[in-house]
């Protein structure tokens, strides 16, 4: 009894509008204490994690991927468009060639498992200010390779989203490396999100397309990534 | 304040004003919100059902605490594994029923909010009602100083701190006497320290290792994961700070039911408690 009434409040909409007051209250405190740019703890080498967990997809389906796959993505871009000055399709070597950043970080599941990892990549901040962004553009969507099934609304593709506060933080990079090799397949290969103040379902792989843009509104279920869409927050920041 | 009438005699009940309306208040605020977060914290737990000590962790680290599914000839198993040791608990841990079946589950769906797998519900309601927790334990705290609630009500005397007193209070609770006449007017000495260790020590504790497990605190707060020894770490101790106040609640509710329910809860509901006479010499 007590149960099943307990199950019926939490699938009433009215009791999650007012439950996500609390989202709104989390991320106005975080961003407060974080104002000053504050950095992810960044580990020695010696705290790598002997095996660094798999989750999510670990092989993305279809033929385009493992085309890709099998030339070494030497075919793949990076497409960066939507509200910028000059898009941009972006080689693995291109950016390659831009600044890098390493740094040794924990990853957190929102499951509540954490492992830590060696990432190199290029800041976004870097790949950001290449396009140049429309004063308009308030958000960043990721769009990946991969597809983790049907959503409510939306293709089933991976996709993800940052604010620009996120988006221009120092450790917030596309990552191509791992552990001082090439990004394994299992962790997103040929090219991944960190973002190491937010939880790991934010940290999108096999990043196909950044789009810059100033609403959710018609992009798959319109909350703003895969996960957000079955009802995770969009500020992952607990 | 005081109703009744000190003049009247030793050998009469006495109703007397006992919880103030804020600490009724926030008393009941407090039940709601624990309840919640123990059952929402469950749910989150069940999520990955391991725990683990240092930095990080994750399948293939070695758990300290797993509530374990194995499954042999197509039937399910629950085991509790707390270091080298292994528990089966197949039908409450690890392993136990969900519509009929023996389904993989770290706690039982009757213990979990929402009572089917749903983490992302589980951690709207954890962080709703911390938040709620937090600013009632605010109120209740400010308050408490302010008033001397603590100093008055919940600060041993001096006479209760002597060896002699405890091992007499220790002998009244085994044998579920409880004091009567001047003597019921105040705490005794285990359950005031009973309230002091939860009020500043494992409610606080919670609060501090929860934020812990938040890559964004973490980022502010850096010293936080120094002091817990890693994000696992704070998330072990969550866990057990948590059972500890599972334990002091059963333990409250016991106490609450054999030192009289009715008058109790009056207490905590109206704010007037009746102290009994004292025993008539035998």
């Amino acid at each position: 009894m007590f149960l099943s009434g307990c199950d019926r409040l939490a699938q009433n909409e009215k009791v999650r509008n007012v439950l996500d007051m609390a989202e709104t209250l989390t991320k106005t405190t975080q961003r407060a204490l974080l104002s000053q740019g504050a950095l992810a703890r960044e580990y020695p080498e010696a705290d790598i994690s002997p095996v660094f967990k798999v989750n999510g997809t670990s092989m993305p389906d279809g033929e385009e991927y493992a085309r890709l796959l099998e030339g070494g993505f030497a075919d793949w871009r990076l497409v960066v468009d939507g509200l910028v000055r000059q898009p941009l399709s972006l080689s693995l070597a291109d950016l390659k060639n831009l600044p890098s950043r390493t740094q040794v970080t924990r990853h957190d599941c929102v499951e509540g498992w954490s492992a830590i990892g060696k990432w190199t990549g290029v800041p976004l901040s870097v790949v950001l200010e290449k396009v140049g962004l429309l004063p308009s553009a308030r958000y960043v969507v990721f769009h990946c390779a991969d597809d983790l099934g049907q959503t409510l609304g939306g293709s089933g593709r991976y996709y993800e989203s940052l604010d620009l506060v996120d988006a221009f933080h120092p450790q917030t990079i596309l990552a191509y490396g791992m552990n001082g090799e090439d990004l394994p397949v299992a962790h997103g290969a040929p090219l991944r999100l960190r973002v190491e103040r937010q939880l790991g379902y934010k940290h999108a792989k096999y990043l196909l397309r950044v789009q810059a843009t100033d609403s959710f509104a018609g992009i798959e279920g319109g909350k703003g990534g895969f996960w957000e869409d079955f009802g995770y927050e969009w500020y992952a920041g607990i | 304040m005081e109703v009744s009438d000190r003049g009247r005699a030793q050998s009469e009940s006495k109703l007397i004003y006992r919880h103030s309306s804020l600490v009724r208040v926030t008393h009941w605020i407090n039940v709601l919100c624990l309840t919640v977060l123990l059952m929402s914290g469950l749910q989150i737990f069940n999520a990955h059902p391991r725990l683990y000590w240092g930095q990080y962790g994750a399948d293939s680290d070695p758990a300290i605490v797993s509530l374990d599914a194995e499954e042999t000839d197509g039937s399910v198993r629950g085991v509790t594994r707390i270091g080298s040791v292994a528990i089966p608990t197949t039908g409450f841990l690890g392993a136990s029923k969900v519509e009929g079946e023996l389904t993989p589950r770290g706690f039982p769906s009757w213990l979990t909010l929402p009572s089917y797998q749903d983490l992302a519900t589980g951690r709207r309601w954890h962080f709703f009602f911390a938040w709620l927790f937090v600013f009632n334990g605010i109120c209740y705290l400010i308050y408490s100083f302010l008033s001397g609630h603590v100093r008055r009500d919940l600060k041993p005397d001096r006479d209760q701190l002597t060896a002699r007193h405890f091992i007499q209070e220790i002998a009244d609770h085994a044998r579920l006497r409880f004091a009567r006449g001047d003597e019921a007017r105040r705490y005794n000495a285990l359950q005031k320290m009973a309230y002091l260790v939860v009020i500043f020590v494992l409610l606080p504790l919670m609060l501090a290792t929860g934020l812990t497990m938040s890559p964004g605190i973490d980022a502010a707060l850096p010293w936080l994961v120094d002091f817990f020894g890693g994000r696992q770490s704070a998330r072990m101790i969550h866990f057990v700070t948590a059972s500890l106040i599972v334990a002091f609640v059963a333990i409250h509710i016991a106490m609450v039911l054999v030192s009289g329910v009715w008058n109790n809860l009056r207490s905590m509901i109206t704010g007037y408690y009746v102290i009994k006479p004292e025993r008539p010499p035998i």
